[in-house]
C-alpha cells in the first residue's frame, strides 16, 4: 500500500523527488524534474515593493473561527486611529474572505484615508460566488496581491490568513521571506480543541523561522449583560492560552472576553473600538495593540536599521 | 453516465454524509461527532472520516487521541471509539508521530492522502459514514467530493453560526455544493444563543437569525439551531458522550432532532 511521505523534503529542495521518502509520492516525477527548484522571480519583485512598508504582521491560527479576521480588522482600526499612521490590511483568506464585510466595504478599498484594504472578496461579483481553487491558483493570487498592488508608503501591513498550515501560509511566508516580516500574532480560544491546533501553528512558525510576537486568547469568558456574572463558554480545560504559552515559551499578549457587541459591529462593518469604548473587550484590544506596536518598534526592519545607522 | 465504482472498502457503507462549512470554527467537528453519537444511540453503526489534515479535531472529541492505527489486507483499520465497536474513526491525527506536529502540506499532497483515506480504510459494514471537513472550498473539498462521487453520498450538512460574517462564507459553500452536484440535506445553525446559567437570560452572542435566512435564500431545508452549551463544549474537550450523559442540556433536543431529520431523510434500504 502506498504511504504518503511524512518527511517530504519540500518541492523546492535539492532532494525534491530524489529523497528516500519521495518513493511512492504522487508528486515524485514533478519534483524530480526540478520544476520546484528555481527561485521565483516574484520574490525579488515583492521585496522591492515591500521597501515602502515598514512593518509586516501576520495574523495566524491553526484553528478556524477563533477571531483572526475580527482581530486583524480591529488591529487595523486601532492603529489607524493615529491619522499619521498609514495602515494596509491584506486578506489572503481566498475561500472565506471575511475582511470586506467586517470593514464595511462593498468594493471601495479605503475605510479611512489612512486605512486601505485588499481582499479577493472585492474581486467577486456576487456574495454567492465561490472561489473553488486548488493550492497553486491560490498561491498565484497571493503573489499578485503582494507584487501587483501599489501599497505605497505604509507603516503597518497586516495580513489576515485562513485557518491551517497550508498553501496560503507557506506562500505568504515564502514571498515575504526576503522582505522581513516583523512577526506573527497567533489567535486562539481557551479550549483544548483550539489549543491543539494552535500548538501546530506555533511549530509551523518555528519551522519557517517566523518570529512570534505573541498569542491572543479570544472569547475568554462571557459576562452576562443582565446579571454581570461570568461564564466560561469555551472552558480552558487544559489551562487555556496561559499554560500553553508558558509551556512553549511564547508571550501571551492578552485575553479578550466575549462581548455580543463585537459580533454585531462586525456584521455592520463598524469598529467595535468606537461602538463600545467602555467594553472590557475594547480595553483588552487596546492593550494588545500597544504591545504589538512596542514589539515592532523594538525590532526595526533591516531597512530601518540601515537608514538609522 | 458514471461508471460504477469498484466498491472496495466502501462497499459495506450504506450512506455517506459530508459536513461542510465555508467558515471555520462554526462547529463542523462538533456537529459531526454529535450526529455520529446520536445515530449510534438510534442503533446505527457509524464511521467518521476526519479529512481536516491541518486541524484534526475528532480524535480528542471522542477520547481517542494517540490511538494506534493498524493495517490489514484491505488497508487501514479504523479506530473504534467504543467497546461495542459501533463508532469507528479515521483521522490524520492518528498518523502524526507527535500531536503538536504541524501538517504543512500543499494541495497535491493533501489530495493524495484524502484519496487514500477514502479508498484505503477498511470500514466494513456501516449504516452511515460521516465525513468531517476543514473550512473552505479548496483542495480537500474537491478531493473528497471527487473521491466519494462514485459512491453517491446522501448529501451534505452545512453548518453556520448566526452572524453575517459566517453566513457570508457559507453562502459560497452552498455554491460549491451546487457546482459539484452535492445535494444539500440542510443547514444547521450552531452557537445560537447562550443561556446564562446564573440568571437564565438568553443572549445572542453571535447575532441571530442568519442560519434560517440562509436556508431560505438558498432553498434548502433548515435543520435546526443548536445553542451554545458549556456542557457540550466540556464534553468535547474531555471526549465524553454528550448525547448519553447530558439529555437535559439545552443543546440535546436540537442535536437529537437534527439526527432524526437525517434518519427520516435517509431512503430505506432494500434488505
Amino acid at each position: 500500500m502506498e504511504e504518503v511521505p511524512h518527511d517530504c523534503p519540500g518541492a523546492d529542495s535539492a532532494q525534491a523527488g530524489r529523497g528516500a521518502s519521495c518513493q511512492g509520492c504522487p508528486n515524485q516525477r514533478l519534483c524530480a524534474s526540478g520544476a520546484g527548484a528555481a527561485p521565483d522571480p516574484a520574490i525579488e519583485e515583492i521585496k522591492e515593493k515591500m521597501k515602502t512598508v515598514k512593518h509586516k504582521i501576520l495574523v495566524l491560527s491553526g484553528k478556524g473561527g477563533v477571531g483572526k479576521s475580527t482581530f486583524s480588522a480591529h488591529l487595523a482600526h486601532g492603529l489607524a486611529e493615529d491619522e499619521n499612521t498609514q495602515i494596509a490590511l491584506l486578506d489572503i483568506d481566498i475561500c472565506g474572505p471575511s475582511i470586506p464585510k467586517i470593514m464595511g466595504l462593498e468594493g471601495e478599498q479605503y475605510v479611512e484615508d489612512n486605512l486601505g484594504v485588499m481582499s479577493v472578496g472585492f474581486l467577486l461579483s456576487s456574495p454567492d460566488d465561490a472561489v473553488i481553487w486548488r493550492g497553486p491558483k491560490k498561491n498565484g493570487m497571493i503573489k499578485q496581491f503582494l507584487r501587483d498592488v501599489d501599497w505605497g508608503e505604509v507603516d503597518y501591513l497586516i495580513v489576515d490568513t485562513p485557518p491551517g498550515t497550508s498553501d496560503e501560509h507557506l506562500s505568504v511566508v515564502q514571498y515575504l521571506a526576503t522582505a522581513h516580516i516583523d512577526g506573527a500574532v497567533i489567535i486562539t480560544t481557551p479550549q483544548e480543541v483550539s489549543l491543539q491546533d494552535v500548538r501546530k501553528e506555533i511549530n509551523f512558525c518555528h519551522k519557517v523561522k517566523l518570529p512570534i510576537i505573541g498569542v491572543v486568547e479570544n472569547m475568554s469568558g462571557f459576562i452576562c449583560p443582565k446579571c454581570k456574572k461570568e461564564s466560561q463558554i469555551f472552558p480552558p480545560t487544559t489551562g487555556g492560552a496561559e499554560v500553553m504559552c508558558q509551556d512553549l515559551k511564547v508571550p501571551l499578549l492578552g485575553k479578550v472576553p466575549l462581548d455580543p457587541r463585537i459580533g454585531k459591529s462586525c456584521d455592520k462593518g463598524q469598529s467595535f473600538l468606537v461602538d463600545a469604548p467602555d467594553s472590557p473587550a475594547t480595553s483588552a484590544y487596546r492593550s494588545i495593540i500597544q504591545r504589538i506596536q512596542e514589539f515592532c518598534n523594538l525590532h526595526p526592519s533591516k531597512a530601518e536599521q540601515l537608514i538609522s545607522s | 453516465m458514471e461508471a460504477a465504482a469498484e466498491p472496495g472498502n466502501l462497499a459495506g457503507v450504506q450512506h455517506i454524509i459530508l459536513v461542510l462549512s465555508g467558515k471555520g470554527g462554526v462547529g463542523k467537528s462538533t456537529i459531526s461527532t454529535q450526529l455520529a453519537l446520536a445515530l449510534r444511540h438510534a442503533g446505527k453503526k457509524v464511521g467518521i472520516l476526519d479529512v481536516d489534515l491541518c486541524g484534526p479535531s475528532i480524535p480528542r472529541m471522542l477520547q481517542s487521541q494517540g490511538r494506534a492505527v493498524h493495517q490489514c489486507d484491505s488497508g487501514w483499520v479504523p479506530v473504534f471509539v467504543d467497546q461495542e465497536q459501533s463508532v469507528s474513526l479515521m483521522s490524520v491525527g492518528f498518523l502524526l508521530e507527535k500531536p503538536d506536529e504541524a501538517v504543512v502540506w500543499r494541495g497535491p499532497k493533501k489530495n493524495a492522502l484524502i484519496k487514500q483515506f477514502v479508498s484505503d480504510v477498511a470500514w466494513g459494514e456501516l449504516d452511515y459514514l460521516v465525513v468531517d471537513t476543514p473550512p473552505g472550498t479548496s483542495d480537500e473539498h474537491m478531493a473528497t467530493v471527487e473521491a466519494l462521487r462514485p459512491y453517491r453520498p446522501l448529501g451534505a450538512l452545512v453548518v453556520t453560526t448566526p452572524q453575517a460574517v459566517s453566513v457570508g462564507d457559507v453562502r459560497r459553500e452552498l455554491t460549491f455544493c451546487r457546482k459539484t452536484g452535492l445535494r444539500v440535506m440542510g443547514v444547521v445553525e450552531n452557537m445560537s444563543g447562550f443561556t446564562c446559567p446564573h440568571c437564565m437570560e438568553c443572549t445572542s452572542i453571535f447575532s441571530s437569525g442568519g442560519g434560517e435566512e440562509l436556508a431560505r435564500h438558498a432553498g434548502v431545508p433548515f435543520l435546526g439551531s443548536v445553542p451554545l452549551d458549556p456542557e457540550l463544549t466540556r464534553s468535547l474537550e474531555e471526549g465524553r458522550d454528550f448525547i448519553q450523559e447530558f439529555p437535559k442540556s439545552p443543546a440535546f433536543p436540537a442535536l437529537t432532532s437534527i439526527a432524526q431529520k437525517i434518519l427520516d431523510a435517509t431512503p430505506a434500504c432494500l434488505s
